[in-house]
C-alpha cells in the first residue's frame, strides 16, 4: 500500500513550549481523511507545518513515497500539498482566472499576460470541477463557499494531489455545504487524497472515509469511521467520557421574554415576529444570508428596522443604538468573536470589562478593583483557562476566548441573551461548558435566541426553533416535531 | 459534573516574561543609554543648564506627540498640527501685541483671553477635522492633510503674509517665564503629560480610546460611543497644537506664519519610536514621552558634539525607521 501522504514524528516548539509533539498522518489515494482534535490539540501547527509556513523541529514527511523537505507555501505547493486555509485571502479587485494562475500568468506578447489563454484554462478547469464560477468574474463578487471552490481549482491547478480543508464549513451554510462535498467526493474520485479538519463531527460522518485524533500535540490513533460511532470519536478526541453530547435541564415558561411582531428592514428581513419566552432557548436556523443575523442586529441597534414591535416581558422597546439594547438587558453575543467580539490584542480582564464600564466607574475615573473582581469573577464561573487576567486574549485557545466574550455579557446580567453562532470553532468539551453556560442561563429565568447553522446543535439544544429563508420566517416547529431534514427543507 | 476543554492553560516561560520587560521599558533602557554615552563623552550634558535646554526644546514636540498619541490610538493620524500651531498663534498674537498695524483694534488684550481664543482655534480646527473623519468617514490622513494646507492658508491671509510682532510681556510669560526656576513651557508640558496619562490609563474614556483603535466593531457591540471618540482626538490633538502654538510665538516673541512647518512629523517621529503602533490600540503616553526626549537629546548631544544639524536628520531618519524595526522583530520575530 503505498500512501500519498506519510507523515511520522513532527515536532514544533515555539519559545520553548511544545505546541506539536508527536503528529503523524497517513492519507491514501482516493479518500477523505478527517483531522480531529480539540482546540490547542496541534492541528493547526501540524497543518502550517506541511504549509511550509511553519519550519519542523524533528520528524519526517513523506509524498508519494519520498521524503519531501520545504521552506515555503510554494515549496509545499510543488511537493504536490495543497492546503485551502480557514480564512482565506483572495485577492479581492482581481478576477477569478488571476487569482488562479497568480504568479504563473502565461505571458503574451512583448512580456504581457495572456489574458485571453489564461481565462480559457481556467475555465476549462472550473468546467471539468463541475464548479459554476466564470472564471472573468472578480473575486470580491464570489460567495465564501465560491471561494473556497476557487482555492479548490487553484490547488488542481498546481498538479497538488494532497488538499488540505481548514474547516472549510465554518463560514458557509448547509446547502453551500453540500455543494463543497459533492466537489470533495469528485476530488475523491479522481484518486486525490484531501485531509479535512472540522469540529463538526456530522460532517465527518457523512464525507470522511477514515480519521486520525490528535490531542495535546500527540498523535492518538487512526482507523476508518466505519469502525468507530461519534460517542467513541468524542471519547478520544476529549480523552475521557463526555456523557451526552448536549445539556438540556432548561424548562420553558408561558411568561413572554422577548417578543418580535413584523420586524422589517428593507432588502434584509420581511415582517419576522416570534415570541421567545423566559426560561427557553429560541433557536434560529437558516442558510448564510437568509436573514438570521439582521434580526439579532435590529434588535441591538446596529441596524435600524423600517417597521416593527419589540417587546421586553410585554413592555415594547425603542432601541436605536446598543448601549439603548445594553440598558434595558439585552446582549449580543455576535457571530465572528475576532471582528466583532474582542479586542484580540487587549488583555482578558479589560475585555471581560468593556460592555460594563459605565456601570462599574460611574465617575470619569476607573474602579480598577471591580474590574479585577469581574474578571476573576468570570474566570472562575466560566472555568476560563489563562496564566493571568492581564494576558492578551489572542493568546487563548478559542473556546477560552468564546468564554471571554459570554463572560462580557454575563457581567452585565442580561435579562435576554442574543447568540449568534455561540460555539463556531469551538471544540468538543468547551462547546459542552457552553452549552451548560446557556442552559444555566434560561434554568434561572432567563430568555435566550440562538442562532445557529449547526443542525445538531440547533436541535440539540432549542425548545423551538424558527427557519428562516430568504428574509422571512418559513416557520417556527418544536422541538419534538422537526429533524434535520425538515430544518434542511424549510430553509431552502 | 464541570466539563472544561482539555487544552492546557497557556503559560508562560521566562524568556516570555524577558521580552514582555523588554516590551514595556525597552524605550526607557535606550533613553538612558544614550543619556548615558552623552554624559560621559561630555561633561556639560548633564549640567542643569544643558537639561533645562533639552527639556525647553522638547516641550513643543512633546505637547503635540501627546496629541497625536490619542489620535494614532484610534487607528488615525493627524497631519495638520504643524499648521495648526501657526494659525493658532498668529490669531492669539493678534490679541497680544502691541503693535498698531497688526493689532486687533482696542488691543493689546490681557495675556489669558489671547491664550484662550489661541487654544480655542486650535480645538475649532480639530473639532473640523473630527467632524469630517467621524461623521463622513473620510480617512484622517485625507482630512488633516487637507487641514494642514487649509490651516497654512488661513494664517497668510489672516496676517497678510507677514509676522505678528511685539507680544507683551504677559502674554510671553507661557513662553519665557518660569515656575520654581522651572521654564514655563516646561511646566506646560509636564501638567499636559500628567493629565494625559491619566486620562489613558486610569478613565473610561482612555479605556474606550484603547477597545476603539484595537477593534472599533467590538466597541461598536460592546455599546462605546465609536464615533463621538473618533471625534474628540481630534479635538484634543488640535487643543493641544493651539497650546503649543501659544508657547512657540511666546518663546520668539513674535507669531511667524511660516512657524510649526513639519512639526507634525516630529510628533509621528516621537509617537512612534515611544512604541505606539500605527495600526492603533496599543501603546503608552510614557513611551510618547520618551521618544520626544529621545530625539531632544541626541539633537542636543550632537550639537554639544559640534555635529551639523544635517547629520542631525539623517540620524533622526535612522532612529525612526530602527525603532519600528525592533518592534516588529520584538512583535513578530
Amino acid at each position: 500500500m503505498t500512501y500519498l501522504l506519510e507523515v511520522e514524528g513532527l515536532k514544533k516548539s515555539f519559545g520553548g513550549v511544545a505546541a506539536l509533539r508527536d503528529g503523524a498522518l497517513r492519507l491514501k489515494p482516493g479518500s477523505v481523511h478527517a483531522l480531529c482534535g480539540g482546540n490547542g490539540a496541534g492541528k493547526s501547527t501540524f497543518l502550517k507545518i506541511l504549509m511550509g509556513i511553519h519550519q519542523r523541529d524533528g520528524g519526517t514527511i513523506r509524498a508519494r513515497g519520498r521524503d519531501v523537505v520545504y521552506s515555503s507555501p510554494a515549496e509545499a505547493l510543488s511537493a504536490g500539498i495543497a492546503i485551502i486555509e480557514q480564512e482565506l485571502s483572495p485577492i479581492p479587485h482581481m478576477s477569478v482566472a488571476e487569482n488562479i494562475y497568480l504568479g504563473r500568468e502565461p505571458s503574451g506578447r512583448f512580456g504581457g499576460i495572456d489574458f485571453k489563454t489564461m481565462n480559457r484554462k481556467a475555465q476549462a478547469l472550473l468546467d471539468r470541477l463541475g464548479f459554476d464560477i466564470r472564471a472573468s468574474a472578480l473575486m470580491m463578487h464570489l460567495s465564501v463557499a465560491q471561494v473556497q471552490l476557487v482555492e479548490i481549482a487553484k490547488a488542481l491547478s498546481h498538479d497538488a494531489d494532497v488538499i488540505f480543508m481548514d474547516e472549510p464549513t465554518s463560514a458557509i451554510g448547509e446547502k453551500e455545504a453540500q455543494h463543497l462535498f459533492v466537489a470533495i467526493e469528485r476530488l475523491k474520485a479522481e484518486g486525490k487524497g484531501i485531509v479535512y479538519v472540522s469540529h463538526r463531527l456530522s460532517e465527518i460522518f457523512q464525507i470522511a472515509d477514515s480519521y486520525t485524533v490528535f490531542r495535546d500535540g500527540r498523535f492518538i490513533g487512526d482507523g476508518l469511521l466505519s469502525d468507530i460511532d461519534r460517542p467513541g470519536l468524542i471519547r478520544m478526541i476529549v480523552g475521557r467520557d463526555l456523557g451526552e453530547e448536549f445539556y438540556k435541564t432548561n424548562v420553558p415558561t408561558d411568561e413572554p421574554g422577548l417578543e418580535v411582531e413584523n420586524l422589517t428592514a428593507p432588502g434584509k428581513i420581511d415582517k419576522v415576529s416570534f415570541t421567545a419566552h423566559r426560561g427557553e432557548v429560541f433557536g434560529i436556523y437558516g442558510l448564510m444570508g437568509s436573514g438570521r443575523t439582521e434580526i439579532f442586529n435590529c434588535l441591538f441597534g446596529l441596524d435600524t428596522p423600517s417597521e416593527g414591535i419589540i417587546r421586553l416581558a410585554g413592555t415594547p422597546i425603542t432601541v436605536r443604538r446598543p448601549r439603548d439594547a445594553m440598558d434595558l438587558g439585552l446582549a449580543f453575543v455576535t457571530e465572528d468573536r475576532k471582528l466583532t467580539g474582542l479586542n484580540l490584542g487587549d488583555s482578558l480582564r479589560n475585555n471581560v470589562c468593556l460592555a460594563s464600564l459605565p456601570e462599574m466607574s460611574p465617575r470619569f475615573s476607573m474602579n480598577r478593583r471591580a474590574e479585577a473582581d469581574a474578571a476573576r469573577a468570570m474566570i472562575d464561573r466560566f472555568a476560563i483557562k489563562a496564566a493571568r487576567d492581564t494576558m492578551p486574549v489572542s493568546g487563548l485557545s478559542g473556546g477560552n476566548q468564546q468564554k471571554v466574550v459570554l463572560g462580557k455579557w454575563f457581567l452585565r446580567q442580561p435579562k435576554v441573551l442574543l447568540l449568534d453562532e455561540p460555539t463556531r470553532g469551538v471544540d468538543v468539551g468547551a462547546k459542552r461548558e457552553i452549552y451548560r453556560i446557556i442552559c444555566d442561563f434560561t434554568a434561572q429565568g432567563g430568555t435566550v435566541v440562538m442562532i445557529s447553522s449547526e443542525i445538531d446543535e440547533v436541535l440539540g439544544l432549542s425548545d423551538r426553533i424558527m427557519v428562516m429563508r430568504q428574509g422571512r420566517s418559513a416557520g417556527i416547529l418544536a422541538r419534538d416535531a422537526v429533524d434535520a431534514s425538515a430544518l434542511v427543507n424549510l430553509s431552502t | 459534573m464541570s466539563v472544561t476543554d482539555n487544552s492546557p492553560a497557556p503559560s508562560e516561560t521566562t524568556s516570555a516574561r524577558g521580552r514582555l520587560i523588554l516590551q514595556e521599558y525597552g524605550i526607557f533602557i535606550a533613553f538612558l543609554l544614550l543619556s548615558g554615552i552623552l554624559s560621559v563623552s561630555n561633561e556639560y550634558f548633564l549640567t542643569p543648564g544643558n537639561i533645562s535646554n533639552v527639556l525647553l526644546q522638547t516641550s513643543i514636540n512633546g505637547i503635540l506627540a501627546i496629541g497625536m498619541t490619542f489620535v494614532i490610538l484610534t487607528r488615525g493620524i493627524d497631519l495638520s498640527v504643524g499648521a495648526v500651531v501657526a494659525l493658532s498663534g498668529i490669531v492669539a498674537a493678534s490679541f497680544a501685541t502691541t503693535s498698531a498695524t497688526a493689532a486687533i483694534p482696542g488691543g493689546p488684550y490681557p495675556a489669558v483671553l489671547a491664550l484662550a481664543i489661541g487654544v480655542l482655534v486650535g480645538v475649532a480646527c480639530g473639532a473640523l477635522v473630527g467632524t469630517i473623519v467621524s461623521r463622513f468617514s473620510v480617512p484622517a490622513f485625507v482630512a488633516t492633510l487637507g487641514m494642514l494646507s487649509a490651516a497654512r492658508g488661513m494664517t497668510l491671509i489672516y496676517g497678510g503674509g507677514k509676522p505678528v510682532p511685539a507680544l507683551t510681556p504677559d502674554f510671553r510669560f507661557i513662553g519665557t517665564g518660569s515656575v520654581a526656576g522651572l521654564p514655563m513651557p516646561v511646566v506646560v508640558l509636564a501638567v499636559v503629560f500628567l493629565v494625559s496619562w491619566w486620562v489613558l490609563s486610569r478613565t473610561r474614556f482612555g479605556r474606550y480610546i484603547y477597545a476603539v483603535g484595537g477593534n472599533p466593531h467590538a466597541a461598536n457591540t460592546s455599546g462605546i460611543p465609536v464615533s463621538r471618540l473618533r471625534f474628540s482626538v481630534y479635538v484634543i490633538s488640535g487643543g493641544l497644537s493651539g497650546l503649543a502654538g501659544m508657547i512657540l510665538s511666546a518663546r520668539t516673541g513674535s507669531a511667524l506664519p511660516q512657524a510649526g512647518i513639519a512639526y507634525e512629523l516630529d510628533a509621528i517621529a516621537a509617537v512612534v519610536i515611544g512604541g505606539t503602533s500605527l495600526s492603533g490600540g496599543v501603546g503608552r503616553i510614557t513611551g510618547t514621552l520618551i521618544g520626544a526626549l529621545i530625539i531632544g537629546v541626541m539633537n542636543n548631544g550632537l550639537d554639544l558634539m559640534g555635529i551639523q544639524s544635517y547629520y542631525q536628520q539623517v540620524l533622526k531618519g535612522a532612529l525612526i525607521v530602527g525603532a519600528v524595526m525592533l518592534d516588529q522583530k520584538r512583535n513578530h520575530g
